[in-house]
C-alpha cells in the first residue's frame, strides 16, 4: 500500500469508534429506563474486556494473512486453522504499518462484536457474565473464525485452493464481526431466557417498548459516518481495494442503509398503519451490517436492493422470533446483525461485479461454518462459562431492575420507576 | 433437545467440510453443499422448537 493510502486509512480507523457509540446508543435505547445505566456501563466495560482479551490472546490467534499458520493438508489441499503469531502482544510489530493498522482494525472489530450479544441480554444479563462471555468471543470465538476469514485460513484460501471464485468474501466483517456477534446474542437469550413477564400464561408476547427512542435515532444516525469508515477501512486493509473505490464504498454503505430503512419504514406503515420508530432503526442498522460484506464489489443499484432485502427479512425475523420462538431480543440482534450479515454474504455471491465461478458457493461454506461451526461452538462455551458464573440476574433484581440491583443507583434518579408495570395482574 | 439441535448443526457443517475436501466436480459439491445446509437448518429449527417447549414449562 502506498504512503497515501495509509494516511487514509489512518484517518478511516479514527472515525470507526462512532460506529461502536452508534451501536452503545441504540441498545441503551432500546433497553428499559431501569437498566439504560447499566447497559451504557455494561457497554463499556465489554469494549475494554473485548480490547484488552484479544490484544493478548485473541490476536496470537487471529494472525495475519501474509504470515504461516497452522494448518493440515488433506487431498494435497491445506487446511489452515489456526494463527501462528506470539501472545501477550508480543505479535505486534510497530515497524510495519500496515499491520499495525490492520490490527487496530482488528481491534475495533471486536469491540463491536461484543457489543452485540449486550443487546439481545438486556435487562437480566449481570455485568460479571457479561464479561465473561465477552473474554471467551474476544479471546476464541471472533479470533477463530477471523483468522478463517482475514488471517489467511481455509475460508479465504477457498479460492486458490479449491477453485471456489475468489474464497469467501466479507468485506469489512458482515460475517466476521456482525453474524458472529448475533450468534451470540442468540446463544446468550438462549441460556437466559426470556425477561420476567415477558411472555404471558397463554404464550402471548408483552410489548416492551424501548425507553429512549430519541437515544435510539441518534445512535443511528452516529453510525453511518463510523459504518462508511469501517466498510473503507476494511476494503483497503484486506483486500487491498484501491483508493479510488473508497467514494463507491461510502455510496453503497448509504444506499444500502437507506433501502432497508425505506423498506422497514413503508413495510410497518402497511402492516401495521403507522411507521414503527424501532423497528425502522433496526431496519437502518440491518442495512449498514449488510453493506459491509462487499459494498466494494457492488453496484449502487444492487446496493439498494440489498438494503431493501435485508429490511423485509428484520422486520419478519425478529416478529417470527419473538411471537414463535420465543427468542426475547429486546433489541432485534439477531435479526438484525445475524439474519441480515448472513444475507449480505450472499449478496457478495449474487452481486459482486467480475465474479468468478463458484464465488457463490464460497460464500455458501462461510454461511454454512457460521451456523454449523460457530453457534454450536459459541452456545457450548457460553454454557460452560454460565455452569461456573451464573449468567442471569435472581427474581429481585429483575423485578427492582438491573440498574438499583447492580449498580445502586437508577439513571433518571429523579424519575418515578414503576417496577410492577408488567406484572399480569 | 437442545444438543441434539447442535449437534445436527455440527453435523451438516462435517458434511459440508468433506464435500469441499474430498469432491472435485462442481455439482456433486453444490449438491452435498447444499445438502449441508438443510441439516444445519434442521438442527436450527431443533434448537428453536426446543426453547418454545422450555419456556412453555416454565409459564
Amino acid at each position: 500500500m502506498t504512503e497515501a493510502s495509509l494516511e487514509l486509512c489512518l484517518v478511516l480507523l479514527l472515525l470507526v469508534p462512532l460506529a461502536i457509540a452508534g451501536l452503545s446508543l441504540v441498545n441503551g435505547g432500546l433497553g428499559r429506563s431501569h437498566s439504560s445505566a447499566h447497559a451504557m456501563l455494561s457497554s463499556l466495560c465489554v469494549v475494554s474486556v473485548a480490547a484488552i482479551f484479544y490484544l493478548f490472546v485473541g490476536a496470537g490467534l487471529m494472525g495475519y494473512a501474509d504470515e504461516p499458520g497452522y494448518g493440515v493438508t488433506i487431498a494435497r489441499h491445506g487446511w489452515n486453522w489456526f494463527g501462528s503469531e506470539n501472545f501477550f502482544l508480543h505479535h505486534l510489530d510497530a515497524g510495519h504499518a500496515q499491520s499495525a493498522l490492520t490490527g487496530a482494525l482488528e481491534l475495533f472489530a471486536v469491540a463491536m462484536a461484543a457489543l452485540i450479544p449486550l443487546s439481545a441480554g438486556a435487562d437480566r444479563w449481570r455485568l460479571g457474565a457479561s464479561s465473561v462471555s465477552t473474554a471467551l468471543l474476544a479471546s476464541l470465538l471472533y479470533p477463530l473464525f477471523g483468522h478463517w476469514v482475514w488471517g489467511g485460513g481455509w475460508l479465504a484460501q477457498l479460492g486458490a485452493q479449491h477453485g471456489m471464485g475468489r474464497g469467501f468474501l466479507d468485506m469489512s466483517g458482515a460475517g466476521t464481526v456482525q453474524a458472529v456477534g448475533g450468534i451470540s446474542a442468540l446463544a446468550v437469550t438462549w441460556l437466559l431466557g426470556p425477561r420476567r413477564n415477558k411472555y404471558l400464561k397463554s404464550g402471548m408476547a408483552t410489548a416492551i417498548p424501548g425507553h429512549n427512542i430519541v437515544i435510539v435515532l441518534f445512535g443511528c444516525a452516529l453510525m453511518l459516518p463510523g459504518w462508511m469508515a469501517l466498510n473503507a477501512a476494511g476494503a483497503m486493509l484486506f483486500y487491498q481495494v484501491p483508493v479510488g473505490l473508497v467514494p463507491l464504498i461510502a455510496v453503497n454503505t448509504l444506499l444500502c442503509g437507506a433501502g432497508s430503512l425505506l423498506a422497514a419504514l413503508g413495510l410497518t406503515r402497511w402492516r401495521f398503519g403507522k411507521p414503527d420508530a424501532s423497528l425502522c432503526a433496526n431496519g437502518w442498522v440491518g442495512g449498514l451490517v449488510a453493506s459491509s460484506a462487499a459494498a466494494a464489489w457492488i453496484s449502487p443499484l444492487s446496493a439498494l436492493l440489498t438494503g431493501l432485502v435485508a429490511g423485509v427479512l428484520i422486520i419478519y425475523t425478529v416478529e417470527f422470533l419473538e411471537l414463535k420462538f420465543f427468542v426475547d431480543d429486546p433489541a432485534g440482534a439477531v435479526s438484525v446483525h445475524a439474519v441480515t450479515g448472513i444475507w449480505g454474504l450472499l449478496s457478495a455471491g449474487i452481486f459482486a461485479r467480475d465474479a468468478v465461478a463458484g464465488q457463490m458457493l464460497a460464500q455458501l461454506v462461510g454461511v454454512a461454518t457460521l451456523l454449523g461451526c460457530v453457534l454450536p461452538l459459541t452456545y457450548l462455551v457460553n454454557w460452560c462459562a454460565q455452569c461456573v458464573y451464573r449468567y442471569r440476574i435472581d427474581d429481585d433484581g429483575e423485578r427492582l431492575g438491573i440498574d438499583l440491583h447492580e449498580l445502586g443507583a437508577g439513571a433518571y434518579p429523579e424519575f418515578v420507576v414503576h417496577g410492577d408495570e408488567f406484572i399480569q395482574r | 433437545m437442545r444438543v441434539a439441535g447442535l449437534l445436527l448443526m455440527l453435523s451438516g457443517w462435517v458434511i459440508v467440510l468433506t464435500a469441499v475436501a474430498l469432491l472435485s466436480s462442481q455439482t456433486s459439491r453444490t449438491a452435498f453443499l447444499v445438502c449441508g445446509l438443510g441439516v444445519e437448518v434442521l438442527g436450527l429449527i431443533v434448537c428453536l422448537r426446543f426453547s418454545v417447549r422450555e419456556e412453555g414449562r416454565q409459564r
